[in-house]
């Protein structure tokens, strides 16, 4: 009896100790998903209730504070900028010839009717600076098996108090991924796929987001050319490329 | 005999003055009571119709569900063909299109930056046509505050309480920063042409006025409307001529399995305010009623009384040979004289200061400052066709019934008491 114990204790010791630490997980999603700068292009597919709409832009991003996009298209939003520093957010809009500045609670407002907001759009700050993260249990996702982790914010400015993934347990990639709101509520899911190595590290080229409280079929995001690292001149991160 | 009655009554001020005038107090008080609340309560409902509710509404199904969202991303489309098509399936209707929808006002600094903001409804109504039915509807003109209508495209007026924290006059340009009906980025100049206060906290709160083609250049809505109002002809809502109409058009134009179909719904299926509308008539009914049944029995107690006062002078009238059948017929005459001379004098006091007060009115809004509701701050009274003959239900009914009740005892006593009365 006390030997099928022994055998029992270590055996569940074993299979404790290959799960990893929430806080390790987020460390090595922070590694695979954060840079100090990055330049890429993404495609943002947004499916209304109505139609179906493409938006391309380029974004420009240094750590988690300084970031800047162009639209590049449709011919409507073509021109459209928008510089980010931190907590505030500048946009132009060549129409108008207005710098206009959105700040607060606006920053939880939809990018271009999408089911991201400006703060979704901006966010490249480290998991591990703002979350708690806890292993719930694992799962599969498709082929990949994965950790669930629950994060719990210990930031109270964080737009999401509360998140659940399920993080691919080989490539330490989210898969997929539910936020929260202070309350509870179930705020956004996201679906990210087409993980890819580049310059050695993972990362989700396809990313869903599907805002729960808005209509419509969510919207994919789709990343092309990236770069990590690169230098960015000081010049994109100030007001006055808004208007060039 | 009336001719005899009516000399009698003028030479007798003690039968005729005292009893005129109570019936033509009690009957101007129930024609203004009845015309004030019939006027606080309809403008109250006709103040959220021609706002944003109309007598009708005509919205896609999505957008219907979604009202309160103002989901432009939803709105009507092919405008062109839907709006004569409803002008002439409906012709007892005036039609107006409208688009609801929120967004940021941005105020620039001398660089073009941004130098104050504030949240706000805009309305893009019919402002540039030459036809003022909406205007008038809204009652834009008199809400100026200050500056004036917009003139031509890009003008804009914004309520005053807004363009004071804004700091804000006519001629400055101001920004509109909100969704196309597509999703987009919209970012519209506009030029500050004057400042509104409609006198309802939440339309003053914060809100702008621009033409409707101004705001389909700005959300990308040509030929498309998030909703059209209907208003009947008459001028206030009329529940069964709205749903009648409601039923024809769906009948003929909507199907509930496309969502972006269109649908019509009265003001009564629109924002809670069926519960609005049936609870308002409601009490309007019950708070005249008891007013009317309250003056009834003042009256009637007039009318009882003054017959009581008067037993003496029955008894000696009994006593000279004049017969009971007389005696009370003479009495209902001349109860019935008082009480249509006191009622018409009642009445034409009553509907002068109900006149008063509907032209008028009286300015509540101190007392709404931080109400939501869609209420008008100026109460009026309204003269209704009910206004004209409620008086008389109190005035010669009332009166009248009491005096035949009291002229009762006449039957009732034997001539010796009715002496005996006299003598006493």
């Amino acid at each position: 009896m006390t030997a099928i114990l022994v055998i029992l204790l270590m055996g569940f010791s074993a299979l404790n100790a290959q799960t990893p630490d929430g806080k390790e997980i987020l460390r090595r999603i922070d590694q695979n998903m954060t840079s100090e700068n990055r330049v890429f292009t993404a495609k943002m597919i947004i499916h209304g209730r109505r139609s179906v709409r493409t938006v391309e832009s380029k974004t420009w991003t240094a750590g988690d504070s300084k970031s800047y996009t162009e639209y590049l298209f449709p011919v409507r939003d073509q021109g459209t900028k928008m510089l980010k520093l931190e907590e505030q957010l500048w946009i132009y809009s060549p129409a108008t010839d207005r710098i206009i500045q959105i700040s607060g609670h606006m920053l939880r407002q939809s990018v271009m009717g999408s089911d991201l907001s400006y703060e979704d759009m901006m966010e490249d700050s480290k998991l591990t600076s703002h979350y708690n993260a806890e292993v719930t249990g694992s799962e599969k996702v498709g082929d990949r098996m994965c950790w669930i982790v629950k994060l719990t914010a210990f930031d109270p400015e964080m737009a999401y108090q509360g998140r659940k993934m399920w993080v691919d347990q080989e490539r330490n990639i989210p898969l997929r991924e539910e936020l929260f709101a202070k309350s509870g509520t179930l705020l956004k899911r996201t679906e990210l796929s087409d993980v890819v190595n580049l310059f050695g590290r993972w990362f989700p080229r396809k990313m869903v987001f599907k805002d729960v409280l808005k209509d419509g079929e969510g919207t994919e995001f789709i990343i092309g050319e990236i770069q990590f690292n690169v230098p960015i001149p000081d010049y994109v991160f100030s007001k006055a490329s808004l208007k060039k | 005999m009336i001719k005899f009655l009516f000399k009698g009554l003028l030479r007798d001020k003690h039968r005729s003055l005292m009893p005129l005038i109570v019936v033509a107090v009690g009957v101007m008080l129930t024609v203004f009571f009845q015309s004030w609340l019939t006027g606080v309560i309809s403008d109250s409902i006709e103040f959220n119709a021609r706002f944003t509710t109309g007598h009708v509404k005509v919205m896609t199904n999505a957008y219907a569900e979604n009202v309160e969202q103002m989901p432009n991303d939803l709105a009507l489309m092919g405008v062109d063909t839907i709006l004569p098509g409803l002008k002439k399936d409906f012709p007892g209707l005036d039609w107006a299109e409208r688009i609801h929808f929120a967004g940021l006002i941005d105020v620039p600094d001398a660089q073009g930056e941004t130098r104050a903001q504030g949240t706000v409804v805009g309305f893009g109504i019919d402002l540039l046509s030459g036809d003022p039915r909406e205007t008038d509807r809204m009652n834009i003109r008199s809400s100026l505050k200050k500056g004036r209508l917009p003139q031509k495209s890009g003008g804009i007026l914004l309520s005053d309480a807004v363009s004071e924290k804004l700091k804000v006059n006519p001629g400055d340009t101001v920004s509109i920063i909100s969704s196309t009906m597509f999703g987009e980025m919209a970012v519209y100049n506009f030029i500050l042409s004057g400042t509104v206060e409609f006198g309802s906290t939440a339309m003053d709160k914060g809100s702008f006025l621009a033409d409707i083609g101004d705001v389909r250049k700005a959300l990308n809505m040509e030929d498309a409307t998030g909703e059209i109002l209907g208003f009947l002809n008459g001028g206030f809502y009329d529940h069964e001529l709205a749903e009648q109409t409601t039923i024809d058009f769906n009948k003929r134009y909507s199907r509930s399995t496309d969502e972006f179909s269109p649908v019509m719904q009265t003001l009564k299926e629109q924002q809670n305010m069926g519960i609005l509308v049936d609870y308002s008539y409601k009490m309007l009914g019950i708070m005249i009623s008891v007013f009317l049944v309250a003056m009834s029995i003042v009256l009637w107690n007039a009318g009882l009384l003054g017959g009581l006062r008067r037993y003496g002078e029955f008894g000696m009238r009994l006593a000279i040979g004049e017969s009971k059948g007389h005696v009370y017929k003479t009495m209902i005459y001349e109860s019935l004289l008082i009480g249509v001379l006191g009622s018409f004098a009642g009445i034409a006091i009553g509907l002068g200061v109900a006149w008063y007060f509907q032209t008028y009115g009286i300015n509540v809004g101190s007392m709404m400052k931080d109400s939501t509701m869609m209420m008008p701050a100026v109460m009026r009274a309204h003269i209704t066709p009910e206004t004209w003959y409620i008086g008389f239900i109190p005035g010669v009914f009332s009166k009248l019934i009491g005096t035949m009740l009291s002229g009762i005892g006449i039957f009732k006593r034997q001539t010796a008491q009715l002496f005996k009365e006299l003598e006493s």
